[in-house]
């Protein structure tokens, strides 16, 4: 079936099978940031903004994006690299599978939430697992980034 | 692996309803989280987003929500939080992360009655009905009860009663499947017991609501809980377990409940 779609704000038509998952259709259209770890829904590897919202492309059929608008880490580059160079400089980057998607909701956490907590920023981060860092350089790096004291 | 041959969009409910009788095979598709780890083949999948079920209203006497309302949208709508002591968002919150809340929807988790649901076991214990589009309006007790049929869930009900409720669930992890959840309420004098995750699906433990309408100390409720319900072993936990952490989480909902002014 046919999708009429927007990608990082492009407007697009993606060819896709009834039963394909928006992340298959995603890389095969080119968007390799978007990785699959767990194929049971819990790791967040793939998480792209529908709408804006973190929502997991795994999860999520390919003919829902009809009409929608899809962000991947690929349209939000420069926010992206602004986040990718405090999680370096915390040493909370290692083997880097799992960054996209992570930086995807970081990103959208801080869109939704204002001034989020400590506690906040760990509750909407839990949906992302990462089997490097052990998550403390992850948390100093976002709270760096979002200047939570 | 799963595999959908056909796929239909219809415009009205009538539409959808009329597809999924006519079909052999053919299922109303939710968030797909869960069928998606299936290997499930379905000739005809009925796709409702068009049907303008994505919302949460509330009015002076009930919250509504639609059936493809999403989990994120229960954790985070006003009313929700402010109503019951915030139960349903409660409920919900550590389902698995944020990413997952937005694709799970309210239709398609209580219309399947799920057992390890987080958030049946806290519609349950408030004043919910379902209302299906052939079953019609009934409360979500008397559909719990009732065998799976051909039919379209479409809006939950809730009615604002001010009834006080406490949600507590037993996980391995914190985004975890619960191993077994529990939820109390009180409305004046009534009381509402309810365990879930057991790990057949949730229901009302009647011996105990009673013994706490009656007054009978919030141990001794626990206690009757915990012996009047069945529970079963699997992979997270024992029978015998469950039935002891029942009575831990059932004094912890109620005692939370009776804290609540």
């Amino acid at each position: 079936m046919q999708i009429e779609t927007t990608i990082n704000n492009k407007k697009v038509t993606l060819e896709a099978a009834n039963d394909e998952f928006l992340a298959d259709t995603l890389r095969n259209y080119g968007l390799l940031s978007i990785r699959q770890g767990c194929d049971t829904s819990c790791c967040g590897l793939c998480t792209v903004w529908i709408d804006g919202k973190p929502t997991l492309s795994c999860s999520t059929l390919a003919f829902r994006a009809q009409g929608r608008s899809i962000t991947t880490i690929e349209g939000v580059q420069q926010e992206a690299k602004k986040f990718a160079e405090v999680l370096v400089a915390e040493g909370a980057e290692q083997c880097g599978f799992c960054s996209p998607g992570f930086i995807m909701t970081v990103l959208a956490m801080k869109n939704e939430l204002n001034h989020p907590t400590e506690e906040e920023i760990v509750h909407y981060l839990t949906g992302n697992l990462c089997r490097c860092t052990g998550y403390m350089g992850q948390l100093r790096a976002v709270k760096k980034y979002l200047e939570v004291k | 692996m799963l595999k959908i041959l056909d796929l239909v969009q219809p415009e009205s409910i009538d539409e959808a309803y009329k597809v999924l009788t006519e079909s052999h095979k053919s299922a109303v598709l939710g968030g797909c989280a869960f069928l998606r780890m299936g290997s499930k083949t379905i000739n005809t999948a009925i796709d409702l987003s068009k049907l303008d079920l994505n919302y949460i209203r509330e009015d002076n006497d009930y919250i509504e929500i639609g059936a493809m309302a999403t989990f994120r949208d229960i954790e985070t709508h006003p009313a929700l939080k402010e109503h019951f002591n915030g139960v349903l968002p409660k409920s919900v919150n550590n389902i698995i992360g944020v990413q997952f809340r937005n694709v799970v929807t309210v239709g398609a988790s209580v219309f399947s009655k799920y057992g390890f649901s987080d958030l049946i076991t806290a519609l349950l214990a408030l004043d919910t009905e379902v209302e299906l589009y052939k079953g019609g309006r009934m409360p979500l007790a008397q559909f719990m009860e009732e065998s799976l049929q051909k039919d379209i869930l479409t809006k939950v009900f809730i009615k604002k009663t001010g009834r006080i409720a406490s949600y507590q669930s037993l996980r391995n992890s914190s985004s975890d499947f619960p191993i077994l959840n529990a939820a109390v309420s009180k409305l004046d004098n009534n009381w509402l017991v309810v365990v879930g995750a057991r790990p057949t699906r949730a229901v009302i433990a009647t011996n105990a609501s009673e013994k706490l309408s009656n007054g009978e100390d919030i141990s001794n409720s626990a206690k009757a809980a915990a012996e009047e319900l069945s529970f079963a072993g699997n992979l997270r936990g024992s029978a015998e377990y469950r039935k002891a952490m029942c009575e831990v989480l059932v004094k912890r909902a109620a005692t939370e409940v009776m804290q609540c002014r």
